[in-house]
């Protein structure tokens, strides 16, 4: 089994009084799906923002690629490979697809006053990074604010492999999805973890999970509950896990095993 | 699913027609303005206002306001207003006529120190909004104010009480950078076509235009590398992204503090020069100058295709909404309308050009 590209060990992080993560244990892969299952408030953001340098942890150690490290600041961890796709995914719906796929990382050509933006080229890797995801733009001069949202998550996935992310975290991408978005935005990452890089995939939804996850940790209440390989494991246990049990077992039963 | 089906082309998407795609463009009602301002005045003006000398009239008035125009449009692409720009073209007029006049600098200190003192302004401005994270429109309000009010007040103190400070074309006559900053270009081309017949001229043979005042070629330049910067350069790209999602733009690694800061620098640069060009012309400044023009430049801006909200619009629009300003305020002297009727043309320009606006960026989003 190959070694982790990062290792989150023991980690916790309080605000003030409030313990907001209490000991998790985490890592992923080269080319693995690892899914972070949660109710809301189990602490999936808290902890995704520690892995993407928004955040310190309180206590545990970070080790990447190996080594111990501490991320400063968001930069720091986007320089290292770790990419963050955020659910409100740092697009621009009045700019053009291509602008919003180079933007802050724009290529250039001539040098000195002469130092230009080099469209053509930045049109040309869109179109194929997108064709490579299977979205077919008109042009790349279409506006992202006319791609619907799963089209939209693939810009960003698309963008942050293309900056050469080693560890790709998505949180809840399908969240806001319909049914045909959700599955296009699945094989989207289908494909990402075939190039080898190691993808998180946050969410809620167990089914979604269940589709491409190599292994599933829970979080509860800010710990993990540990972590399961795919065929471990089914759908049911997972559900009960993240709901923490018991009660949910009651109410589950209560709707007729429909959730 | 295959990546070829997935990839395959939308069979609900038509080609889209030229016009279409002209549509979407936000420079378009800039354009169409003048062409129908060029109509209008066809019909009702006096067929002097085409002639060579007659594009010269009108086109200096809107150099002046353009200037200002394509400025505060870059800026209101990232996403901020500047309300002082209008005091602060009277602002700079006192301290550089203060410069030339009360100290007797000559241009070459006079000028950079002038454009400087005016950045520095422009970056407080843009310092004061980022830090309080209140709206532009708020703080550089606050700046129309002080600013008319400062020079108001510099200029009763430096002339020992009025509110004109005079000889300037005289305290700056003979100086070597004179010529950039005031005055006519170009004036040998004009002789020569004038003596080839090309152009108009007086009996004694001297072209009825002398040349081409400056302000033209400032605007014209202006406007271009404006053009060329917002759309061709990585700066572009981050004006956009600023003024499209500030947060978003920051995330992806955008310098968001640096643009904004740059574009109120920019700004107030593009006031200071105005005044600057006005006030040699004029051969003296006053503390009425650049009255109003704060919000004439957001209207040529919002003419231009500027967006309220930011995110969009374009320098070259902005360069199109002063012309159809220059033609009108000058136009309506060659017809037998009351000028009078500007204001109103300007109040309806300016609805007309939100209205028009807003369903251009509801095409390119593709919103219903």
């Amino acid at each position: 089994m190959t070694a982790p590209i990062i290792h989150m060990e023991n980690i916790k992080k309080h605000y003030g009084n409030v313990i907001a993560l209490n000991g998790v244990t985490f890592d992923v892969r080269a080319g693995e799906c690892h899914c972070l299952l949660g109710d809301n408030g189990a602490g999936k953001s808290t902890f995704i923002k520690t892995m993407s340098g928004v955040h310190k942890p309180t206590e545990g150690s970070i080790t990447f690629e190996g080594k111990p490290l501490s991320f400063g600041s968001p930069r720091d961890a986007m320089e290292a490979g770790i990419a963050t796709v955020f659910q409100d995914l740092a697009m621009i719906p009045l700019m053009s697809v291509t602008r919003n796929f180079f933007m802050g990382r724009e290529p250039t050509k001539g040098r000195g006053i002469f130092k230009r933006f080099d469209l053509d080229t930045a049109n040309e890797i869109t179109m194929a990074e997108m064709r490579k995801m299977g979205i077919n733009l008109r042009g790349p001069d279409q506006a992202v604010g006319t791609l619907s949202g799963g089209e939209r998550q693939t810009v960003a996935i698309a963008r942050a492999v293309y900056f050469g992310a080693k560890v790709l975290i998505l949180d809840e991408p399908t969240s806001a999805l319909g049914v045909r978005q959700t599955a296009n935005v699945l094989a989207t990452i289908n494909r990402v973890r075939a190039q080898g890089i190691g993808v998180v995939f946050i969410s809620h939804n167990v089914r979604h999970a269940m589709a491409v996850g190599d292994r599933f940790t829970v979080l509860n209440r800010g710990q993990t509950l540990g972590t399961a390989t795919r065929g471990e494991i089914n759908a049911a246990q997972l559900q009960d896990m993240m709901a923490g049990g018991q009660e949910m077992a009651e109410l589950e039963g209560s709707l007729g095993g429909t959730i | 699913m295959s990546i070829d089906t997935l990839a395959r082309a939308d069979e609900r998407i038509k080609s889209e027609p030229l016009l279409a795609k002209l549509m979407k463009r936000p420079e378009l009602g800039a354009i169409g303005g003048v062409v129908l301002v060029t109509i209008f005045f066809m019909i009702t003006a006096d067929s002097t206002m085409f002639t060579l000398s007659g594009v010269m009239n009108f086109m200096t008035p809107a150099a002046q306001l353009g200037i200002l125009g394509i400025a505060a449009a870059l800026l209101m692409i990232g996403g901020e207003f500047d309300l002082s720009i209008g005091s602060m073209v009277a602002f700079a007029g006192m301290v550089f006529g203060v410069f030339v006049v009360n100290i007797g600098m000559p241009l070459v200190i006079a000028i950079p120190l002038t454009l400087a003192l005016a950045a520095a302004l422009g970056a407080t401005n843009g310092m004061i909004v980022l830090r309080t994270g209140l709206p532009s429109f708020i703080v550089t309000l606050a700046g129309l104010f002080v600013l008319r009010g400062a020079a108001l007040v510099g200029l009763k103190l430096f002339t020992g009480g009025s509110t004109q400070l005079r000889g300037i074309r005289e305290a700056v006559e003979g100086d070597f950078l004179a010529p950039i900053f005031s005055g006519d270009a170009f004036g040998f081309i004009m002789r020569w076509l004038a003596e080839a017949g090309i152009v108009d001229s007086f009996k004694s043979g001297v072209p009825k235009v002398p040349g081409i005042p400056v302000e033209i070629l400032w605007f014209i330049a202006f406007a271009a590398i404006a053009t060329y910067i917002l759309l061709r350069t990585p700066i572009g790209n981050w004006i956009f992204a600023t003024g499209g999602d500030a947060l978003a733009a920051k995330n992806s690694g955008v310098p968001v503090r640096r643009v904004k800061i740059s574009l109120f620098m920019l700004t107030a640069i593009a006031a200071a020069l105005v005044a600057i060009i006005t006030v040699i012309d004029a051969g003296s400044t006053d503390a009425r100058r650049g009255f109003m023009k704060e919000f004439e430049a957001i209207i040529a801006a919002v003419i231009g295709g500027c967006l309220l909200t930011g995110g969009y619009g374009s320098a070259i629009g902005a360069f199109f909404g002063a012309i159809i300003f220059g033609m009108v305020t000058i136009g309506l002297t060659y017809t037998r309308f009351d000028q009078d009727w500007f204001q109103v043309f300007l109040g309806a320009m300016l609805l007309l050009a939100v209205i028009f606006n807003n369903v251009i960026r509801r095409r390119v989003t593709g919103e219903r």
